[in-house]
């Protein structure tokens, strides 16, 4: 039955849990931090994109992304392993290498996921070793009349399109290009009545891990704000 | 349906539907009825009006979206993601620049960005006259040409930089040449 507890062990660490629920929730919420951006809580059918909750399961051949794997009884997990250390090293700086890391003029500062996760896996935000590709793309979008989209800040994890996605009339955003391309698109929100109902909704705005989708009222604020200090 | 969509357009944004985009959208009205309403007609449905108009325009996307029973978001996303679909109109002259493998090594890469720049519009535009549309695509077959460069039906091959003008003025000459054509033709009647 779903409701049978087991345990698992976690880096030497036994834990209770609910049978059949997915490793990295019952990580987060035994203290035991694994990075991961594209995951969130809910998620039926998680993504596994940002590989970054990467683990070492005893049994398995290779890694598995936590976010994906569900918990079986007496499991044996490593997080904290050289080699799952490396493995997320080398994720975040496959990411990194498309962000224009300009966090002091950046909304999210100080409460950006890809900050916590550059300080956890001791990574700077700007990689030196991979070649820094500046995506073709304006700073801001603001087509739509309560977003602003940063495509240069996004790193593509989908918690945006996720939550949506769940709304009634939801999809007002959708990945849209290919490849190195990929965006978050807005298309159409210009003309949409519906979209109307983003101005009390600003789901996808809170689950933005990075400064990439925000409400518009706040960014105009904050930049002011900037453009205020940088004047001192 | 395209009345509905019209007046949600603001008057600068109705006023940028010409009477020829207007012909296009009342079309894709009918050719939209010969398709069921099942997601999975879309991409079918954006071939054909493709097909038969050389081009996607903005809102046939969303008479596309309301058709099938999604977001206009969606299927932006999935025609974005195929380089056969086009958002602007193609040029009188479309200029589709060659970047497989052989033409890339050769610097097919520089050329297009020559051609954006001599232009003014970038890759999968169209110039605001009509007169010019620029592509990139992969291998059109004459490896040995390379970089080739095709104008019209006509392969240009080894193009350089330097040749990037010459293949506009060649354009504009026989553009000209063909007005001056009709000039004289009127007048000898």
């Amino acid at each position: 039955m779903s409701d049978n507890l087991i345990t698992i062990t976690v880096d030497e660490q036994k834990i209770k849990a609910l049978a059949g629920a997915f490793l990295l929730p019952v990580c987060l919420e035994n203290d035991i931090y694994i990075p991961n951006l594209c995951f969130l809580k809910g998620m039926d059918d998680p993504p596994a994109s940002c590989r970054l909750c990467m683990v070492e399961i005893a049994g398995e051949d290779e890694p598995v992304a936590s976010c994906r794997c569900r918990i079986s009884e007496g499991m044996e997990v490593k997080t904290n392993s050289d080699e799952i250390l490396r493995l997320r090293q080398l994720a975040f700086r496959l990411l990194v290498s498309t962000n224009d890391g300009s966090c002091r003029t950046c909304i999210a500062n100080h409460g950006c996921e890809l900050q916590k996760i550059a300080k956890f896996l001791h990574q700077p935000l700007r990689t030196k070793r991979l070649r820094h590709i500046d995506r073709d793309y304006p700073k801001f979008i603001n087509t739509h009349p309560f977003l602003i989209y940063e495509p240069k800040k996004c790193v593509l994890c989908g918690r945006c399109v996720h939550v949506c996605g769940q709304l009634e009339k939801g999809y007002k955003l959708d990945f849209a290009q290919r490849g190195m391309d990929s965006i978050v698109s807005l298309f159409g929100s210009d003309l949409d009545p519906a979209s109307q109902d983003c101005e009390t909704c600003l789901a996808c705005t809170e689950v933005c891990p990075v400064g990439a989708l925000s409400s518009k009222v706040k960014w105009q604020s904050f930049t002011a704000e900037i453009e205020a200090k940088a004047k001192k | 349906m395209l009345d509905q969509l019209l007046a949600a357009l603001n008057e600068t944004e109705r006023a940028a539907v010409d009477e020829e985009e207007y012909n296009i959208l009342r079309a894709v009205v009918d050719e939209l009825l010969t398709f069921s309403r099942d997601i999975s007609q879309l991409i079918p449905i954006l071939q054909e009006i493709q097909g038969k108009h050389g081009y996607l325009p903005r809102l046939a996307l969303d008479m596309v979206a309301d058709h099938v029973q999604t977001t206009i978001s969606k299927v932006y996303g999935i025609a974005t993601f195929y380089n056969q679909f086009r958002f602007n109109p193609p040029g009188r002259n479309p200029i589709k620049v060659c970047l497989g493998t052989a033409c890339h090594v050769k610097g097919g890469e520089i050329l297009l960005e020559n051609f954006e720049r001599r232009l003014q519009i970038k890759e999968g535009e169209t110039s605001d006259d009509r007169e010019y549309s620029l592509e990139r695509v992969a291998c059109i077959g004459c490896c040995a040409l390379a970089p080739a460069v095709v104008v019209g039906e006509k392969v240009e091959a080894y193009v350089t930089p330097s040749k990037v003008e010459g293949v506009i003025t060649e354009i504009e000459v026989r553009k000209e040449m063909a007005a001056r054509e009709q000039v004289r033709n009127e007048e000898s009647q």
